[in-house]
């Protein structure tokens, strides 16, 4: 992964910046011992890492436009930080940056239940949002494995997603407003407790841009009240391409599920002697989950199994009580770290239409075989959102090379079926690269045109996004 | 007047542009200030290119009907979920609605509440910038964060950025039920607060609108419910228990969805209570529980509550700076004499430094300034 030369210059003035940042804050939060900035070296991409210049912890939206405006002035480049948990590296330093962490700006501002609407601190972790009002029957509904750890910074910085998008959307969909800082130390407001914009759409260009434009300090969240009850049933099939049949039959039949999750056999029989889910032994497994009273559940669970059976399963077993449940979603939700237990390895987070799953699975099987390494797959069906893990051993030579190369084969293949790189995670360094595979110069070039306008000096988060051929110039000029 | 007929045509005839160019769809929303250009119409670029109800997804060109679109989804048993409103009645113009323009003005009608508004369900663009260019963006997968979001840029732009010539939109199933608690008699500020309590409950409701002048001269609450008819029923009942505070309801339901609920919500959703009228008319964008001081402070304009509460439209005397009355959220004037929007401005001033982006934006998406130039200000 190639990265650009830090500018020796920044280097050179690393005692006066520091400086400078340690008047404007108080000094305990500003870390640039390299023992204290280890910390920050990377995100949740591990395999690169590099340690940035120093670390600053602001406590307050007026910290962070003093830091930006002090960044500005010094030309440094700031890598925004919410909990560090990007899997494609978005959080990643560069050796001449600042990385202004949000973590200490946690605090909920108000809990606003006649608009509907919470406003916190971005800093604030995704599941303690959801905390803060779930006593009162409310919740916040992106749900990020990671929410425990990620915090709603990093959120709106990658526009993330979870397995209940299906029904509630993603990041852009449940934020009303937010605050943030620009570059040069500006404090903007955009939305509020109202439920459209005026003028341009600013909230639906900052979500998702990946700490490029502005560092967000606090956000106004859509809350929902919390569905009567959810009730998860299982279905074993016999072949992927079955499963992928089902899945789309059963979004055309009008339910709709807010979950529909997937796992393929490698991932079944790892987990299952992980965690002793109980699941099936069988090539392709469901996990869809609806909501409402008891009555509703049994209705539309019915309308579900009735199609299932149509596919003729293998297995098909719907959750009688609360335990039945939970086992049904424990091998799911540990199915990450199970895999981990097994290997090291890199999850993709491409994007296909729902229709394309049978076709993309099969040539995945073949693609992986073809590169002599194995891929499990455990992903939101409902929307087609895949998460291929590639599976690899990082201490022998040359195994992370070949395991990218494998996944950019696989990125590719999801372009071609129809949909996107990335669907939740984000581009960071990780797909950077693989930009041209989904888009034309002139899309990228219009992109690079917002840049351009909120942030001139493409100081914020460099190198991620955007190929680094096409920002030569831009960086340069800067 | 330009009438491209293909993307290639479009581009071609924003490259080739001597001047100013006045975009339109089916020009049923001229919503903004007056633009002084020559007419560019995408109606010619018509057609739904891409169908797939399996996976909720329809591409169609911006000039393609909205009554096209909508039938053709009606005949899989699917719609646009969000509701998009109809300008034609409320600003007296006449044409064929396109989903460009529905995209252009990110209009979204009573099930915004619980659905979203049209910009939550755009999955992709393509569009032709000031220069020609034709630029892609977002695509037709559900979930999608692949580089900047310029899908979301373009919804709600009305063409200043942009020419649409393309949109992919997810769509939802139709739900196969509709349910309508009537509460009648409230006041305003007892009727947000009603409608708060139905928002607030598990119930899932897919509209909550408030009359304070209903057909019979009453105030008029209406809640809906939607899906399929065992859970309608099951949670109107529940409501209604729910609502028992705010006196008695009366219920509307029906398996195809009661015709007069039915006309209840496109009359709400397409503010019909101010068309034909001579007064100016205002449309506010607020926190729904800022409503009751916002209706108190129009004074006698006449009023119509969508979005439990959070969309106000404000029937009000010619010329009468109506967003005076606003605490918090934006005000837009949707219909008024050239004098008064000049005068007033159509949309709320933008405060620095978002300003000053919008201005950047516009000099970098059509450096010639010729897509309809000073339209939002």
């Amino acid at each position: 992964m190639d990265m650009p030369a830090p500018s020796i210059d920044v280097l050179n003035r690393k005692s006066r910046i520091v400086e400078r940042l340690r008047n404007a804050l108080s000094a305990e939060h500003v870390k640039s011992d390299p023992v204290e900035t280890r910390a920050y070296e990377c995100d949740a991409l591990t395999a690169y890492a590099c340690q940035p210049l120093c670390v600053v912890l602001p406590g307050s939206t007026g910290e962070v436009g003093e830091v930006l405006r002090i960044c500005s002035e010094e030309r440094v480049p700031v890598v925004p930080r919410g909990s560090g948990t990007s899997l494609a590296g978005g959080a990643l330093p560069t050796s001449d940056c600042v990385v202004l962490g949000v973590s200490r700006m946690s605090r909920i501002l108000e809990v606003d239940y006649e608009n509907r609407c919470i406003r916190v601190e971005a800093g604030r972790t995704n599941l303690s949002v959801t905390g803060a009002v779930e006593e009162d029957g409310f919740f916040y509904a992106p749900d990020p494995s990671s929410q425990l750890a990620c915090a709603i910074a990093g959120n709106i910085a990658m526009n993330a997603g979870g397995a209940h998008c299906l029904k509630y959307g993603v990041t852009t969909n449940n934020l009303l407003g937010l605050t943030m800082v620009t570059m040069d130390g500006s404090v903007v407001e955009i939305g509020g407790a109202h439920m459209d914009a005026s003028g341009y759409d600013w909230l639906g260009l900052v979500c998702g841009s990946e700490g490029q434009l502005g560092v967000v300090t606090e956000a106004t969240l859509r809350i929902l009240p919390r569905p009567e009850g959810a009730r998860p049933m299982l279905i074993g099939f016999a072949s992927p391409e079955v499963a992928g049949a089902c899945v789309s039959d059963i979004i055309r039949a009008g339910v709709l599920p807010v979950a529909i999750e997937y796992m393929d056999r490698k991932v079944i029989e790892v987990v299952e002697s992980f965690s002793q889910a109980g699941y099936p032994d069988c090539e392709a497994l469901l996990i869809v989950e609806v909501e409402g009273s008891p009555a509703e559940i049994d209705d539309q669970l019915g309308v579900i199994g009735n199609i299932a059976r149509g596919h003729d399963p293998v297995e098909l077993r719907e959750a009688g009580d609360a335990d039945e449940a939970a086992r049904i979603w424990l091998g799911r939700k540990s199915a990450f770290g199970a895999m981990g237990k097994l290997n090291d390895y890199i999850c993709l987070d491409g994007t296909i239409p729902v229709s394309e799953l049978p076709r993309v699975l099969q040539r995945i099987g073949a693609l992986s075989r073809q590169y002599g390494l194995d891929v499990g797959n455990v992903f939101h069906a409902g929307d087609g959102n895949m998460h291929p893990l590639i599976l690899f051993n990082a201490n022998s030579s040359g195994e992370l090379e070949t395991c990218e190369a494998l996944g950019a084969e696989i990125l590719k293949l999801c372009v071609e079926a129809g949909g996107c790189l990335t669907g939740e995670h984000g581009v960071g360094i990780e797909k950077r690269d693989l930009m041209h595979v989904q888009f034309d110069p002139v899309d990228l070039e219009a992109q690079m045109n917002v840049k351009d306008v909120l942030d001139p000096a493409w100081l914020l988060n460099p190198a991620k996004v955007f190929p680094l051929s096409e920002t030569a110039t831009r960086r340069a000029a800067a | 007047m330009l009438t491209p007929s293909d993307e290639r045509e479009l581009a071609e005839a924003v490259a080739g542009a001597a001047g100013p160019l006045a975009v339109l769809g089916g020009g049923t929303r001229r919503v903004g200030h007056p633009v002084d250009g020559d007419d560019l119409t995408v109606a010619g670029l018509s057609g739904v290119t891409f169908y797939e109800p399996g996976a909720l997804t329809l591409v169609a060109r911006a000039g393609t009907p909205l009554a096209q679109v909508e039938a053709m989804l009606a005949s899989e048993g699917q719609m646009l979920a969000f509701e998009p409103m109809d300008h034609r009645k409320l600003l007296g113009t006449s044409g064929e609605p396109t989903i460009g323009g529905t995209v252009a003005a990110n209009a979204s009608g009573p099930r915004r509440v619980r659905a979203g508004a049209c910009r939550d369900f755009l999955l992709g663009v393509r569009f032709v910038d000031g220069c020609g260019r034709i630029i892609k963006n977002g695509g037709r997968v559900m979930k999608n964060v692949t580089g900047y979001d310029l899908v979301r840029l373009m919804a709600g732009s009305r063409g200043t950025l942009g020419v649409l010539s393309e949109v992919c939109l997810k769509v939802l199933p139709r739900p196969e039920s509709t349910g309508v608690l009537l509460l009648v008699g409230l006041d305003v500020e007892v009727a947000v607060r009603a409608m708060s309590a139905a928002l607030n409950s598990p119930y899932e409701v897919s509209g909550a609108a408030h009359v304070p002048v209903g057909l019979d001269g009453d105030p008029v609450t209406m809640i809906r419910l939607e899906g399929f008819e065992a859970s309608v029923a099951y949670r109107v009942e529940r409501l209604k228990d729910h609502l028992a505070e705010f006196g008695p309801a009366g219920i509307e339901r029906r398996t195809e969805g009661p015709e007069s609920a039915k006309a209840g919500w496109a009359w709400i959703r397409d503010v019909e209570a101010h068309g034909g009228t001579g007064e100016d008319v205002w449309r506010f964008s607020i926190p729904p529980r800022d409503a009751p001081a916002l209706v108190e402070s129009l004074g006698d304009a006449s009023v119509v509550l969508d979005w439990g509460g959070g969309l106000v439209w404000a029937a009000v005397e010619q010329g009468r700076d109506a967003r005076r009355s606003l605490s918090s959220g934006h005000a837009t004037i949707m219909r008024a004499d050239d004098e008064t929007r000049n005068r007033l401005g159509v949309f709320q001033p933008e405060a620095e430094p978002l300003a000053s982006f919008a201005e950047g934006l516009r000099r970098k998406f059509d450096p010639e300034g010729i897509l309809n130039p000073g339209l939002m200000g």
